[in-house]
């Protein structure tokens, strides 16, 4: 294999790993914008991706897979809302909760369901995503050199839903960025006593930004049942959402560089992948769990301040209690 | 940890709080094994006799109940400094790979030494990985729930690592360490009470029972009744008015997290000293984190602590027997447990507080 197919093929899979990191990272910067902390993005790709496989099993449909994922992961967005925001629980708690629950609740209901140790029945045909030609693609890859076999390989043929994901940064960025509704969630996460003064109400900003985490988990989660892989596995998203968690903190809370952070995680994954069992002089067999730790890391060193500055929005964590 | 106070009577916030909590949390259980279509009071009898109706019952139980005491007692011991430790998991691990460097590296020697050095290694292990985000938090500022997360993924890839290419069984496919030395393990609770007379059926119960014991004793020692507890318990509730009154919030934040950590070693004590008598991959088997719920449910204090992890390994053995006869009921219920119980006991506290006031206060109005 030339250098450029290599190349190729490792980008490739860089995006595929990356998709759920980007959505679920997507989604924790929205909460975490307006000031709610969420170490559930895990919990709630998991039961997403367990809701999705049930869905598009049942129903022979990815899509409706999709929405059932989405339909899932919005429920325990909302009971996170609920603890944090109206009943100011610690939202840290309530996270673990989350978490807990989702792993154990889709293991009960996917084994009583299916009696397969918790998987799901493998999808087949139409309930699964399959990856799309994009167009020119195979044309691209024939006439143009170089270029066009980057963009059969690594642009073209993924999922839809790693096509939305990368919408998602994009409506994510400019929502935030430009827009009324964008600057108010900003705002509720810096100063919510500003934005309850200016009449707003606090709690409906919350749980809106809330509700968007829940939907893009949902995409998250979805990806990796539909599409990634052919169903549900036990504990498939592996930490995932903590890694988005790390993308987000890695990336300051925005869209952009998030993405970046992402991709790059992604990429380590890949190599990491790539390099299981490979030898290399000088080094030997490549301690593969070294580039898979690597994330992890790389986040306690920047929040430790040893490279840059990590700053949270200013009222991330707390609730909002009204004055009276 | 709420930020709505309720004022309840000392002996609802004790004892009504927690009791409702876990009631609800056990009617959502309920109503999933429903869900199901099984039956939930059969179900009930079925896990209340595997995990109390025999000798042997007891025993599994007690032993499950040993984990939970002490990764609750790690979570307990880092709220009482305001901290939130959900690194149990990952300090758990590196106590065990720290206990089978020690167990492995040194020449046989007797019991007596051996275990005694095990035992130092898992707590030194457990306090160096919590050491690192507690001295993050008080020099860099960074927050601990964020690195105890990271790191518990750190110590994951660790223990893959090391089990593959230092510490492992040379010639073993499986992830595990060779077999500890003779002298370096547990006394199983029933060739201890042999001669005593008590003849009790082989379990995994094991003298790290007496250690949890113990913890818990030297938990509330530590927290109620000495200078450090009190420095401890002052840094929780206001560390600005600890450092005006002379108390370093820093080094309380790591001596806190370290002790945290030391106690979370001892899972890896009970799983890999008294039970496996080696190192394997995944001992830590998500009790750290169910440790969360006990040490919520158990208000923070030890005796609450020991009757969450007992209440806990009733649901873990009796959940492992009921799978055994209901097939479709398997026993990551019990984690499903857990989370609403986290969910109740702690995020939504303030909820439950709410409603046990309003109720108290009708009755008050109707007598």
């Amino acid at each position: 294999m030339d250098l450029l197919q290599l190349l190729a093929v490792i980008l490739d899979s860089t995006i595929r790993l990356s998709i759920p990191l980007i959505c679920a990272a997507m989604a924790g910067l929205w909460s975490e914008r307006a000031g709610v902390v969420d170490i559930g993005l895990e919990g709630k790709m998991l039961v997403a991706a367990f809701a999705s496989a049930v869905a598009a099993f049942a129903t022979g449909s990815a899509w409706i897979g999709l929405s059932a994922g989405i339909l899932a992961s919005l429920v325990l967005a909302l009971v996170h809302g609920f603890a944090a925001i109206t009943w100011r629980g610690n939202q840290i708690v309530s996270g673990v909760a989350i978490n807990m629950l989702a792993a154990g609740l889709t293991v009960v209901l996917g084994n009583a369901w299916y009696g397969q140790g918790g998987r799901t029945p493998s999808l087949e045909g139409a309930a699964r995503f399959g990856d799309l030609t994009l167009p020119f693609a195979r044309w691209a890859r024939e006439h143009v050199p170089g270029l066009g076999l980057i963009y059969d390989e690594v642009v073209s043929g993924h999922a839809a839903p790693a096509y939305l994901a990368f919408l998602c940064v994009l409506v994510t960025a400019f929502v935030l960025k430009r827009t009324r509704f964008g600057l108010r969630i900003r705002a509720v996460g810096e100063n919510p006593a500003a934005v309850d003064t200016a009449g707003l109400s606090v709690a409906g900003l919350r749980y809106g930004a809330v509700a968007i985490c829940g939907l893009l988990c949902g995409i998250g989660g979805t990806y990796l049942a539909v599409a990634q892989s052919a169903g549900f596995l036990p504990h498939m998203t592996a930490g995932r959402g903590f890694i988005a968690l790390a993308a987000v903190i890695f990336a300051n809370w925005r869209p952009w560089p998030a993405l970046g952070a992402c991709l790059l995680f992604g990429l380590l994954d890949a190599v990491a992948i790539r390099l299981q069992g490979v030898t290399m002089p000088g080094i030997g067999l490549v301690p593969v769990e070294a580039i898979q730790a690597l994330p992890y890391l790389m986040t306690i060193i920047l929040l430790a301040g040893f490279i840059g500055r990590a700053t949270p929005p200013k009222a991330s964590g707390l609730p909002y209690v009204k004055e009276r | 940890m709420s930020a709505v106070p309720v004022d309840l009577p000392r002996w609802a916030d004790i004892a009504l709080v927690p009791l409702v909590s876990v009631a609800a949390a056990l009617l959502v259980a309920g109503l999933v094994v429903v869900g199901i279509g099984e039956n939930p009071l059969e179900a009930t009898a079925l896990l209340l006799r595997g995990a109390l109706g025999s000798a042997e019952g007891i025993g599994f139980t007690l032993y499950y109940a040993t984990n939970f005491i002490f990764t609750g007692l790690a979570v307990a011991v880092a709220f009482h400094a305001g901290l939130f430790n959900i690194g149990g998991e990952g300090q758990a691990t590196v106590a065990g790979i720290a206990m089978a460097i020690a167990c492995l590296a040194l020449p046989a020697l007797p019991g007596f030494l051996a275990v005694p050095i095990a035992i130092l290694g898992a707590a030194a292990g457990g306090a160096l990985w919590a050491f690192i985000p507690g001295w993050l938090q008080a020099k860099r500022g960074s927050h601990v729930v964020i690195t105890t997360i990271m790191l518990n993924f750190v110590a994951a890839t660790l223990i893959v690592y090391l089990l593959r290419e230092i510490i492992g069984k040379p010639g073993s496919m499986q992830p595990e360490t060779p077999d500890f030395p003779a002298g370096a393990i547990l006394t199983p609770m029933h060739q201890l009470l042999a001669p005593f007379g008590f003849t009790l059926p082989a379990t995994p119960l094991n003298s790290a029972f007496f250690l949890a014991l113990m913890a818990l004793f030297a938990v509330w020692l530590l927290i109620w009744r000495t200078r450090l507890g009190y420095a401890i318990r002052t840094v929780g509730a206001n560390p600005r008015a600890a450092a005006y009154a002379g108390i370093s919030p820093a080094a309380v934040t790591m001596i806190a997290m370290a002790i945290s950590g030391a106690l979370a070693g001892g899972l890896a004590v009970n799983e890999a000293l008294g039970v496996q008598h080696r190192l394997v991959l995944d001992f830590t088997a998500g009790y750290g984190f169910v440790g969360i719920a006990v040490a919520l449910m158990g208000r923070g204090h030890p005796a609450g602590v020991g009757l969450a992890a007992l209440l806990f390994g009733v649901l873990y053995q009796g959940g492992a027997e009921l799978s055994f006869d209901k097939p479709a009921i398997t026993r990551d219920m019990v984690v499903v447990i857990g989370g609403v119980l986290v969910l109740f006991a702690g995020a939504l506290d303030g909820l439950f507080r709410r409603v046990i006031a309003t109720v108290l206060r009708i009755g008050r109005g109707a007598a």
